[in-house]
């Protein structure tokens, strides 16, 4: 009836290891294979990471995200040519949250990419895509002045999340955290080493993501620690990237979906000029897609997974994407793949939950917003 | 280290039902609703349904995932606990207690024979758990 696999169970390479590893045991982390890392889905419990999260402050190890640089004089060319967001709006010192697109538009990965300077940008890639999107981009760079690099084992790289986020790491850093500004990030000190300090996140809440050297993560987790904050697993991180509407690679987005079907047109700059994937992009702008990401309640009883189709007159017209129990709503939510004529807010639809006929009902998201 | 009492039979599926004349009440061990984590929704049959062991009894969600369930004896269902539709959790706070699921009238009291007694089941969870 358990239905995470366990860590270690029957896997035929050993599972990889983050620098945070050997502390999360410590910090009894219930460790689990997560696409072939060895990372803990939970520590205390989700419904109370979650809350910590919300309320307070959360600490995540995201080692496991692959970091690929892209430096040169062709690197602006090389980037709004690989990407549908405008790179070119970006200045010194700002990120922005883009597709990494095949020439169908679906996602080879969704990415952020951070500029250093003109010739010099930082890009965080999803785990699991690492390999994948820097042999994309490194063929792609063929021919071009621009040189791509994956320097994913350079860094350790920890989510500090929740509104006590600031005031818990200002005492540690000489940066002054009030100046860097949503989607910003500055190079500082964290206890005394270098690291880059981006104000972004994946929980839906104000925060950071520190990028350190893979020596001195454990001491910064400790560190964060024993100031207060709450260590916390995979499954808060699921439940609360979810009620913010943010999109997990793999579930909600893949190669198969284009960044219109998947909700996220705000990250497609078509004024920017050409760029791989779009004409299909351009096509589904002006005539809409076949079918749209939606958030969802459900209407009956139940939680409707990745994975359940969505039925009608027995026949399947969609998928949902992610679905879970929302500890901040307290009811079940999700997002689903619907023809576009059936996504409208307030639309019902019914979901197969293990072969039974279960109602939800199409609602404004993201389901949570925090109080600015 | 889980609970174990051991005055109830364990399924290698991880529930256990506790027997009291010909009425069995079953729930999932201690080990189970730490492995599963924070439980969300529990879906039981109706009074009435007949089950024969190893039927599925049901589903539990917790927030990361869903499991079935599936009963350890035959009988017919004679009580669910009602309560668990308001507080799911209790499964996870007192599960050999307020956490019980449903009460079943045996009709085959042998088989509670072929479960495990609780030093067989503990033997069994260490033996899972070092997979």
């Amino acid at each position: 009836m358990l239905a995470y696999r366990p860590a270690m169970a029957d896997h035929d390479a050993p599972l990889k290891k983050t620098p945070l590893n050997a502390i999360e045991k410590e910090l009894g982390g219930k460790m689990v294979d997560f696409g072939g890392w060895e990372l803990p889905v939970q520590f205390s419990g989700i419904l109370e990471e979650h809350e910590a999260v919300r309320t307070r402050a959360g600490i995540f190890d995201v080692s496991h995200m692959g970091e690929i640089t892209v430096k040169g004089p062709g690197s602006i060319e090389f980037l709004q040519k690989m990407t549908c967001n405008d790179v070119a709006k970006l200045e010194d010192g700002r990120a922005q949250y883009n597709g990494l697109l095949y020439p169908n538009a679906g996602f080879v990965d969704d990415i952020i990419i951070y500029r250093n300077g003109p010739e010099d940008y930082f890009i965080v890639v999803n785990a699991s895509n690492t390999e994948k999107d820097y042999e994309w981009m490194a063929g792609q760079a063929k021919g071009m002045d621009v040189e791509v690099r994956n320097v994913s084992a350079d860094y350790a790289q920890l989510a500090l999340q929740g509104p006590h986020a600031e005031k818990t790491l200002q005492p540690l850093t000489n940066a002054n955290l009030p100046s860097i500004k949503y989607y910003r990030f500055a190079h500082g000190k964290v206890d005394g080493v270098p690291a880059l300090i981006s104000r972004t996140g994946y929980t839906g809440e104000d925060g950071f993501e520190l990028y350190v050297s893979p020596e001195e993560g454990p001491r910064l987790m400790r560190k964060l620690i024993e100031a207060g904050v709450t260590p916390c697993g995979l499954g808060a991180r699921d439940t609360l990237r979810l009620e913010a509407k943010m999109a997990l690679y793999g579930n909600d987005i893949d190669q198969t979906t284009t960044p219109i079907e998947a909700d996220l047109a705000w990250i497609v700059k078509l004024e920017k000029g050409p760029f791989t994937g779009r004409e299909v992009l351009e096509r589904e702008k002006n005539e809409g897609p076949r079918r749209k990401l939606v958030g969802f309640e459900m209407v009956d009883r139940g939680i409707a997974r990745h994975g359940y189709p969505v039925v009608e007159g027995g026949k399947e017209i969609g998928v949902v994407t992610s679905g879970t129990h929302s500890p901040t709503l307290k009811k079940a939510i999700g997002l689903a793949y619907l023809p576009l004529d059936k996504s409208a807010q307030g639309s019902e639809f019914t979901v197969l939950i293990r072969g039974k006929e279960t109602r939800a009902r199409v609602v404004p998201t993201p389901f949570y917003k925090r109080a600015k | 280290m889980a609970n174990t009492p051991e005055d109830n039979h364990y399924a290698k599926s991880h529930e256990y039902v506790h027997i009291e004349g010909d009425i069995g009440t079953i729930g999932i061990s201690d080990y189970a609703q730490k492995e599963l984590g924070d439980v969300v929704f529990v879906e039981l049959p109706q009074v009435g349904a007949q089950l024969d062991a190893t039927d599925e009894l049901g589903s539990i969600e917790s927030v990361k995932a869903v499991s079935e369930l599936f009963s350890p004896v035959s009988g017919e269902v004679i009580e669910v606990n009602e309560a668990l539709a308001d507080k799911p959790e209790l499964v996870n706070t007192d599960p050999y207690g307020d956490g019980w699921m449903v009460r079943v009238k045996l009709t085959t009291p042998d088989e509670v024979d072929a479960l495990m007694n609780a030093e067989e089941y503990e033997e069994y969870v260490e033996k899972e758990s070092a997979k």
